[in-house]
């Protein structure tokens, strides 16, 4: 893969990953603190490595030119990471704050349990998107697989194209938004009336991933837990 | 885990690199399965003449199982052998005299596979030894699927490696492991095939040549995989004119595709793909689960 990168200026550090060892990578990320100079990064030849960029805590911004493996920008926080290609299974799992970027396709369990921050994908996503999300929001422009938002907690899911199979399933108060077929809801999970505060709500995360005026917030559905499944019910007593 | 590839060209000049490219492929698989490995090449063959894949031991004498052959086969066979296994090629209308006399007089010996263009080679170790061992790298081919094991529910044999035959020209390699494949084994036995290992992949090569036996397309017959296999998998399966892939409708295993002008691509992750010419500007996409997919030579 070419080190071609929409960095606007040249970056401060250029790490190739088709020359030096990952590790490497990941621990000069590691050490980079608050107080660096070293802010643009660029990484150069990713070729579907495994766990690039993973537990970055500075306000980076890494752009990896290519694809990536499994994991990538997994527990970042503060740091802004673009990926210049597809995703592996697992980015931006565990996300706890700072912007993950996938200008492609994500693979299945994109934003695993991230607590926080925003991932936004250009493409589509795979299975178990957002799975057990608890506070992240996730915005995918093309479509989501089957199983997404599973056990999700909270945080917000925009899908501006389909889901798959079972969405939201044993959903806690993770807020779910899908313009376009839902295959089927999951275990709990129904539509839900789309109120101003809804539409202000996903005005607000669209305006954060600057994709305000893009599209249009009424062409979206609302889908949330109906929160028979998770609460205690004095009729299941005999259930314990 | 496990590791699967599998590369169909569309180029006819990249052909007399398909064993290159694979070979690249499968060393890169090394981590998800080093515990043996093996593949499948689809190069020149006769229409009215069939190669048949054997395996034995070390050192084995291929040259005299030939020249045994001789009078059975109407001629000498066409022999070309590689470390433990050889490919003969007997015309198409001896096989089922070769194959008996390969069982009566043979016993040490394996048919792997059979077809008018597949040569079927695997055999336990790293990758890369696998791969130079039968030098894999100087194959050429019109497309070709490996597989790199990492054992879970059987042993660590040769007769455990990957792919398996499920017919003439077409053979399976799984990533995954199923979870009815003793039932299904039983089933399978009731219906006549025969089983030479514990491996729960060699029921689903079963499963779909006794589909096929009673009259599925193989597309009909991974199809019906879907209700009939219980578990996990990937698969790609190889055929005469070019491969299939099926997931599992979890899709529990991993699977990424590439396509260019000159080739369509697989493999477990996209790390295998990197080395393949033009891969910077291929279209790279993950196969939907419960969903057959096939490339096919123009028919």
């Amino acid at each position: 893969m070419n080190a071609q990168t929409n960095l606007k200026a040249a970056p401060d550090e250029t790490f190739d990953l088709g020359a030096n060892p990952l590790r490497e990578l990941n621990g000069a990320l590691h050490k980079a603190g608050v107080e660096t100079n070293a802010r643009r990064w660029l990484v150069a030849n990713p070729n579907g490595r495994h766990a690039v960029a993973c537990g970055i805590n500075a306000p980076l911004d890494v752009t990896i030119a290519g694809h990536v493996g499994y994991y990538c920008a997994g527990m970042n926080q503060q740091a802004r990471v673009i990926i210049e290609g597809n995703a592996g299974v697992g980015v931006a799992e565990n996300m706890m704050s700072g912007f993950v970027h996938v200008k492609g396709d994500a693979s299945q369990a994109a934003g695993a349990t991230a607590h926080g921050g925003m991932l936004l994908i250009d493409g589509n996503a795979g299975a178990r998107c957002g799975i057990s999300m608890k506070g992240v929001d996730i915005i995918v422009k093309g479509s989501i697989g089957h199983m997404s938002a599973f056990m999700g907690q909270a945080g917000s899911l925009i899908v501006f194209g389909d889901a798959g199979d079972a969405l939201g399933d044993s959903l806690y108060e993770a807020k779910l938004f899908v313009r376009g077929t839902v295959k089927s809801l999951g275990a709990d999970c129904i539509e839900k009336e789309m109120r101003d505060e809804h539409k202000a709500h996903l005005a607000e995360k669209l305006k954060a991933a600057g994709l305000e005026g893009s599209i249009d917030i009424s062409e979206f559905k609302r889908y949330g837990s109906a929160r028979r499944l998770y609460n205690f019910h004095i009729d299941n007593v005999d259930a314990y | 885990m496990c590791g699967i590839v599998g590369i169909f060209l569309k180029d006819p000049k990249l052909e007399p690199q398909l064993g290159q490219m694979l070979a690249s492929m499968l060393c890169v698989m090394t981590d998800r399965g080093p515990d043996s490995a093996g593949f499948a090449v689809y190069g020149n063959g006769k229409a009215d003449h069939v190669k048949l894949s054997l395996r034995a031991v070390e050192g084995y004498d291929f040259a005299a199982l030939a020249d045994g052959l001789s009078t059975t086969a109407g001629g000498k066979p066409a022999l070309s052998v590689r470390s433990t296994h050889a490919v003969i090629e007997v015309p198409a209308a001896k096989e089922a005299d070769v194959r008996a006399a390969l069982a009566a007089q043979y016993p040490d010996v394996a048919v792997v596979g059979a077809g008018s263009r597949m040569e079927i080679f695997k055999e336990v170790g790293l990758p890369k030894n696998v791969a130079a061992r039968f030098d894999l790298a100087k194959m050429s081919g019109t497309h070709g699927i490996g597989h790199t094991r990492m054992a879970t529910e059987s042993a660590v044999t040769t007769a455990g490696a990957h792919p398996f035959s499920t017919g003439v020209d077409q053979c399976l390699v799984h990533n995954g492991s199923l979870s009815n494949h003793n039932d299904l084994r039983r089933n399978l036995t009731r219906e006549g095939l025969t089983f030479a290992t514990q491996n729960d992949s060699e029921v689903a090569a079963a499963y779909l040549t006794w589909r096929m036996q009673q009259g599925a397309s193989l597309g009909e017959a991974l199809k019906a995989g879907l209700d009939d296999l219980d578990g996990f998998f990937t698969f790609v399966v190889g055929t005469e004119s070019g491969f299939g892939v099926l997931r599992d409708p979890i899709a529990c295993k991993p699977a990424v595709m590439a396509e260019t002008d000159q080739y369509v691509a697989f493999g477990s992750e996209y790390r295998a793909l990197v080395d393949l010419p033009g891969i910077e500007n291929a279209k790279v996409f993950e196969p939907e689960p419960a969903t057959v997919y096939f490339w096919d030579r123009a028919a």
